[in-house]
């Protein structure tokens, strides 16, 4: 009956963005009298998939067999609908992620259960089972009640704050069979940026629009980014112009990120950019033109010019460091 | 080759949300629909497809009479055929058991949908479809060529692409840049008009999950603004006031 919760990997340990979703699981555990079990798939040490017990989970069950080294979202699914089927799990907790929807969908529909993705705060048990989750890109939350005999709910960043404890977890490597029919697909080759920050991911985003003015102007945005820590991101034209790779597009039809800072440079605050953003603890708008609508979704604003302001902030940064 | 397109009917990007009855409905009032922007762009994949290797496109929408001026635009960018399940989804799997069912019917090899509907931004209808369906389904697909019985697609991963290749039929969650949005021409808004428009009921769902109420967040308070030529304070504003370096 544990509650069971799917957890992302980089470079074998677990993405932040799912310890959160331990943490939530752990505490839906708790509602239910019952313990939380983790599943990792994929390389990972022992040791660090252990410390998914810092956040509530007793167990972690552990699938790395070499045909999962891929990220492929059926084999995944076949993996958790048979973890939920061993725990006799009821509720599966998944980090939202276009992975995780993936794999959660797929097993919906396996075990007829009910799904609900995109959930921003702790279930309301006070009449049956109901979650609150964001709909319209950000702009709204709808409360669902969930009703299937098994739940699948997809957390979304911050719909807990994730305190890290002492405990730990028992690992058990855990490797079921899996159908044919989830390899169907090759993989020819993958194009990845590597050691960047993963923008889902990041406490810190600094972001370019048009006012930038050209990819040879990035220079001060990127020093800003650096000293800060933070993953860089752009708004839809600029990765349509090419002056930025696709994957940092940042909107209504890119990514949307929840980041505790998001600095918005150049970036006029169309409202398709905004429904990516609008979960960010505290914005920045950097824009010279005072009537741009960044600044009626900002907490704090600065009228000027991107080419000037960037390289005073970095140098304060470094500076207060 | 078979192309079916399922699309959503969604307010408008630019629209303001706001409820009605109770926060129990959206207020439509003043509000704008469009294809969902996702949809739009694994439709206009869809007709390139087709300009290039022949085939036909059905498009699909499960939803209520006023998603046919959608259904419409949809046929006049180069759909040859419509089915609209009537009813209003509520639910992934709901709409998912729908989309299936037509799918059963029809035999096609692709099944094309955008990578989420900006609605409810679940994500989840490609791979409830495809489990239901018993095919393989991969999100978001942002290229794809058709080459006799197998497709070539990239999906987007965390910082970058996968390149795949796999035997028809499937199902893909679509995202830019995999086509560009296209605009009906006026030939295309004629003929639409006398294409085929299929309505059938819903096929019978388990109960899953249920709407009870809509709410807004709170408002943004002001915005704190800082002279250009103190830029330098707001590092300390974000350290002391706002806690977050
Ligand atoms: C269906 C749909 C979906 C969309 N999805 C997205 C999406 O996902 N993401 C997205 O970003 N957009 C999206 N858009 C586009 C969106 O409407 C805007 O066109 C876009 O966000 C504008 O990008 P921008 O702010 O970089 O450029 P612009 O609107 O051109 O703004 C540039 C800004 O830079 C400022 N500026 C110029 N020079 C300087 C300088 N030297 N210093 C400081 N400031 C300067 C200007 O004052 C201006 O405010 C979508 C549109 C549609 C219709």
């Amino acid at each position: 009956m544990s509650v069971l919760i799917f957890v992302e990997l980089d470079n074998g340990s677990i993405k932040k963005t799912s310890l959160e979703a331990v943490a939530y699981g752990a505490a839906v555990a708790q509602t239910q009298s019952t313990t939380a079990t983790v599943l990792a798939i994929g390389n990972a040490d022992s040791n660090e998939l252990a410390k998914a017990g810092a956040y509530g989970a007793s167990k972690v069950l552990h699938a790395n067999e070499a045909a999962l080294s891929n990220e492929n979202a059926m084999a995944y699914a076949s993996v958790l609908a048979a973890a939920v089927q061993q725990e006799s799990s009821k509720i599966v907790i998944l980090p939202k992620s276009g992975l995780s929807d993936a794999m959660g969908a797929r097993v919906a529909a396996k075990l007829g259960a009910s799904i609900v993705s995109g959930v921003t705060e702790l279930p309301d048990l006070s009449n049956g089972f109901q979650v609150k989750r964001s709909i319209y890109t950000g702009k709204a939350f709808a409360t669902v009640e969930v009703k299937g005999d098994i739940k699948i709910l997809g957390i979304k960043k911050n719909a807990i704050e994730a305190q890290e404890g002492s405990g730990t977890a028992t690992v058990e490597s855990f490797n079921p069979s899996l159908p044919d029919g989830d390899f169907t697909a090759k993989v020819i080759n993958q194009e990845k940026a590597s050691g960047e920050l993963s923008l889902t991911e990041a406490d810190i985003i600094v972001s370019g629009g048009r006012g930038m003015k050209g990819p040879e102007h990035w220079q001060p945005l990127l020093d800003l980014a650096e000293a800060l820590g933070a993953a860089t991101g752009c708004s839809k034209p600029v990765s349509d112009l090419d002056w930025r790779p696709h994957h940092e597009h940042i909107g209504q039809t890119g990514i949307k990120v929840a980041p505790n800072l998001y600095i918005a440079c150049g970036i006029s605050g169309a409202i398709q950019h905004l429904a990516g953003v609008n979960s960010s603890k505290v914005i920045v708008a950097i824009n010279k033109d005072p009537e741009a609508p960044f600044f009626k979704a900002a907490d704090y604003g600065i009228v000027g010019d991107v080419f000037d302001v960037l390289p005073r902030l970095t140098k304060a940064v470094k500076e207060s460091k | 080759m078979k192309i079916l397109v399922c699309i959503t009917n969604v307010p408008d990007t630019s629209a303001k949300i706001s409820f009605t009855d109770n926060n129990t409905k959206l207020n439509k009032a003043g509000v704008q629909y469009m294809i969902g922007p996702y949809d739009d762009y694994a439709l206009a994949r869809a007709v390139e497809l087709k300009e290039k290797s022949g085939g036909s496109i059905t498009v699909l929408n499960v939803g209520e009479a006023d998603s046919d001026p959608q259904i419409r635009k949809a046929l006049a960018i180069g759909a040859d055929d419509a089915i609209r399940v009537n009813c209003d989804p509520q639910d992934s799997y709901f709409t998912a058991a729908q989309i299936a069912a037509v799918a059963k019917e029809g035999n096609y090899d692709l099944i094309l949908m955008g990578r989420e509907s900006i609605d409810f931004n679940s994500g989840v209808v490609h791979g409830l479809v495809g489990e239901m369906l018993g095919i393989p389904s991969f999100s978001p697909v942002m290229k794809l060529d058709i080459e006799g019985n197998i497709a070539k697609f990239a999906r987007e991963i965390e910082g970058g692409k996968e390149h795949l290749e796999a035997p028809l039929p499937l199902v893909l969650g679509c995202q830019e840049p995999i086509a560009e949005w296209k605009i009906p021409n006026m030939r295309g808004i004629m003929t639409a008009r006398t294409k085929p428009l299929k309505v059938v009921e819903p096929v019978e769902v388990n109960d899953l999950a249920s709407l009870t109420a809509y709410s807004l967040p709170a408002p943004k308070g002001a915005c704190k603004m800082i002279p250009a030529d103190q830029a330098e304070t707001l590092i300390s504003l974000l350290k002391t006031e706002a806690k977050v370096l």
